[in-house]
């Protein structure tokens, strides 16, 4: 019996409800001004005192959660004046920060296009949100389905203040996407007719979601991964260095991006790149916990290309929106926070509170599902508690089997089941313990449809972008986003890099950052980008010795009874 | 959210990280756990959820010498677990091109590509390291078959973290051809979808593009009525 005796009785109770639910069909769903009203109060978007005005930069007066305001705010962790730029390391066309799907195609689209290309990568190449993403990837290529109706599910979505430019880019070079990936080997799911096995996700109107088993991502990146390895054995001029990521982006006297600092996360050695174009494609924030959010994020994702490209004057848009995906593991504590699929809702799973009640339609687009969730356990008191501390309601996986056949979640959703087996829950059979955790974000780096940023010889592409989605993105158009504006990027990038003269390099821009810094009096900010989370246990450091990264008030495991004791 | 009434007493349990006594709570995973001593990883994490096979991990318990694998982000401690990291395996990929991976009628791209698969002698080692629990020994002999559609299959939950790789009698890094396997399969002998084609087609002749300049002029509250 893998659940303790007092979650117990209320996972009876869901069976027990489980007949009655299933004869009467789901809750209908939220009216858009109840809707409002609901995101309003109960989404972490809206508390007020987690926010704060931007005392510096580009887009100084607007606003930013706390944790990513400080990291904004914060000082170069190099000092201009010991570095020597003309001792130059790599000499190249392309130079591209960050290599999950955003970036490998970054990588593999200025290559093609004639640029001699460099990868930065903080951890492995592809170890990044990526390779986690499982539900799937969004494109309108049935015959039911168009770009328009795809525009307006992405509009909706984002609250229709996405950047009608840059949504025209995703929803029409989307079938494209799913062709090149087949191309270079993606393995997608297929109907026996051959046409695409396609489900339906959150606030989208049509079936247009792409899938890989529940290993989208994990797909997508492997094959992106090898490519980029073929090439390079083939001689083609792509190359990359692993454990060294850009710390900060050099310029020069014409005030063109022109090359990064990296440094060697192990040895701490620093390499001088100097590059015509630079594509930032570092991802996303989540492991700076903001609100003490647990995330589904992988360990490097912690805001730096917004740091880098920030501290260069690049304005960055809807930074006060993050998205928190409604099914968050909360329980067992091992797994707290990690990504319950959206796909286990497609497939026809609802979430019901502790008396097995339903309270909301299970497809509700994320920030309203989420913002329910929340009010049932927080106003409402009907979540479940673990015996760790966490709030947790139920997800009705075993309704899958029953709706579509047995056998139906061992093969959707073979990821899931061994994640809880792992934990000797079986899903098929049992309902899982989920709520709101921190996924995604949904503002960033401003960008033009060809993923030039106002900043000139500047890319961005992936999640490190912002007004594809406005405030909130749909399932399946991240992905979507990365290979669009990664493709894009690198593209750009190549032409940019055939254009451009170069001038001096300086670091200049640093010099007058810190300036800045000084005289809005935050010299004592952190340094930033913050590069990877710390969650060593600080207990007893030598004092005066400087660990690698911040420490993290936030602790891995997330089992609040045994944090760090 | 209603507090829990008595918090529960924390067990420690022993575990020997490269042979380094430590007293770790119970419940944590390895990685945690490894965290709670003090590291302040930089290899062998990645996505922290048992998606990209950064954090594989060797362990065998202080009385019984049995070899076990395991996910550290995946996987909690227990009580007498001696583990080791292994960050990284070498390996050595074959050159090619997907243009020429389309396979040609009796013939075996996947042998072509990695003969030495060919001294794979099902000892079923890779199998028992798997922390994935593939039948990894079986998508060797399907390669060796020439049944991509079974390589595809039993090897497709694949994180290529090595594991098998270090435990091969042979050398042999099945992972590595699987990965040539399943792109071979994905571009040539995967049915094409005629639907996405033809929308691609349609895309590039422009026949959206007067509705899409509409849409994207529309007005906001004229775009939420539609
Ligand atoms: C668990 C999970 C499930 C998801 N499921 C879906 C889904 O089903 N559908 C969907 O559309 N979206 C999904 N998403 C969202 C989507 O996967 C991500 O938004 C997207 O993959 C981001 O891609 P990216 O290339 O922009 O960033 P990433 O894939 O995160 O890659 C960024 C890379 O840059 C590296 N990096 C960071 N800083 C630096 C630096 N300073 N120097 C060098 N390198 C650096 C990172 O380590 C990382 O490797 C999911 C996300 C998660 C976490
Ligand atoms: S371990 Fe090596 S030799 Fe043994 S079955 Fe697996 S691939 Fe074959
Ligand atoms: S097949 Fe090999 S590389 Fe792949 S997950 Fe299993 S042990 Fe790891
Ligand atoms: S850290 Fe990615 S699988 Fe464990």
């Amino acid at each position: 019996m893998p659940y303790p005796a007092s979650m117990e009785e209320s996972k009876r109770k869901v069976e027990e409800t489980r007949p009655k639910r299933l004869e009467k069909g789901l809750l209908s769903r939220i009216p858009a001004e109840e809707r409002e009203a609901l995101v309003n109060k109960f989404h972490p978007d809206y508390k007020k005192e987690q926010f704060r005005e931007l005392r510096i930069g580009p887009s100084k007066g607007s606003r930013a959660p706390l944790e990513i305001a400080d990291l904004l705010e914060g000082n170069s962790r190099i000092d201009p004046d010991r570095i020597d730029l003309d001792k130059v390391d790599f000499d190249v066309d392309v130079l591209v920060v960050g290599c999950g799907g955003a970036g490998g195609a970054s990588a593999l689209l200025a290559e093609e296009n004639g640029a001699n290309v460099l990868i930065s990568s903080k951890l492995r190449l592809g170890d990044a949100n990526t390779i986690g993403a499982q539900a799937g990837t969004q494109a309108c290529d049935r015959p039911n389905d168009s770009p328009a109706i795809h525009y307006l599910d992405a509009m909706g979505g984002g609250h229709y203040v996405n950047v009608p430019e840059l949504v025209e880019a995703l929803v029409k070079d989307s079938p494209d996407v799913i062709k090149w990936l087949e191309s270079l080997g993606v393995n997608w799911d297929k109907e026996p007719d051959n046409s695409y096995h396609e489900l339906s996700g959150g606030g989208a109107s049509r079936r247009r979601l792409h899938s890989c088993k529940d290993y989208t991502g994990l797909e997508e990146m492997r094959v992106i991964r090898d490519e980029i390895r073929q090439r390079n054995l083939h001689g083609k001029k792509v190359d990359w260095v692993e454990f060294e990521p850009a710390i900060e982006l050099i310029m020069d006297d014409k005030g063109q991006v022109a090359g990064a600092i990296l440094m060697d996360l192990e040895t701490r050695r620093m390499t001088i790149v100097r590059a015509k174009a630079v594509v930032i494609a570092a991802g996303g924030m989540g492991r700076t916990h903001i609100q003490g959010f647990p995330t589904t994020n992988h360990y490097g994702a912690t805001a730096d290309g917004l740091v880098l490209a920030y501290r260069v004057g690049c304005p960055l848009v809807h930074m006060d929106t993050m998205q928190y995906h409604p099914t968050g593991a909360a329980f067992p504590p091992q797994i707290l926070g990690f990504l319950v699929t959206e796909k286990v809702r497609t497939l026809g799973a609802e979430i019901v509170n502790g008396d097995g009640e339903q309270f909301v339609h299970p497809l509700e687009a994320r920030d309203t599902e989420a913002s329910a969730e929340i009010r049932e356990c927080k106003e409402r008191g009907k979540g479940v508690n673990t015996p760790t501390g966490e709030v947790g309601l139920w997800l009705d996986s075993p309704m899958i089997d029953i709706l579509r056949g047995q056998g139906t979640v061992a093969r959707e959703l073979p990821a899931m089941v061994r994640q809880f087996g792992r934990f000797n829950i079986d899903m098929a059979k049992e309902p899982v313990l989920v709520y709101p955790t921190l996924h995604y974000q949904n503002g960033g780096i401003v960008i033009k449809a060809d993923a030039s940023t106002p900043v000139p010889g500047l890319f961005a592409a992936g999640e490190c972008e912002g007004g594809v989605h406005g405030r909130n993105r749909l399932i399946g158009n991240s992905t979507l986003d990365l290979f669009v504006f990664g493709r894009r990027a690198g593209r750009a990038a190549a032409q940019w890099a055939k254009e451009v003269k170069l001038g001096k390099l300086t670091l200049d821009h640093v010099r007058k950052w810190q300036r800045e810094i000084k005289e809005a009096g935050l010299e004592e900010m952190p340094v930033s980008p913050m590069l990877l989370p710390n969650y060593a246990n600080q207990d007893r450091p030598v004092p005066g010795f400087q660990p690698l990264g911040q420490v993290s008030p936030y602790t891995p495991f997330g089992d609040r009874a045994i944090r760090w004791i | 959210m209603a507090k829990v009434a008595e918090k529960e007493k924390v067990q420690m349990v022993d575990i020997f990280i490269m042979d380094k006594h430590y007293q770790v709570p119970e419940g944590l995973t390895i990685q945690a756990a490894l965290e709670y001593c003090g590291y302040n990883l930089i290899r062998s994490v990645g996505c922290r959820s048992g998606f990209c096979g950064a954090c594989a991990t060797i362990y065998c318990f202080k009385n019984d010498p049995q070899l076990r694998y395991a996910l550290a982000c995946q996987k909690a401690v227990e009580p007498d677990m001696y583990l080791t990291q292994i960050p990284f395996f070498p390996t050595a990929e074959a050159l090619y091109n997907v243009e020429d991976l389309e396979p040609k009628e009796g013939e075996n791209k996947l042998v072509e590509l990695y003969p030495i698969i060919l001294t794979c002698f099902g000892c079923n080692n890779c199998t028992k390291s798997c922390p994935q629990d593939l039948e990894v020994m079986e998508f060797m002999s399907a390669a060796i078959r020439g049944d991509y559609e079974k390589v595809y299959e039993k090897s497709f939950d694949c994180l290529m973290c090595g594991l098998c790789a270090a435990r091969c009698p042979q050398g042999l890094q099945p992972y590595v051809m699987a990965m040539a396997g399943r792109r071979l399969r994905g571009a040539y002998l995967a049915p094409k979808s005629q639907h996405n084609l033809d929308r691609v087609k349609e895309i590039e002749e422009g026949r959206f593009d007067a509705e899409m300049e509409k849409l994207k002029q529309m007005p906001t509250d004229e775009l939420r009525e539609l």
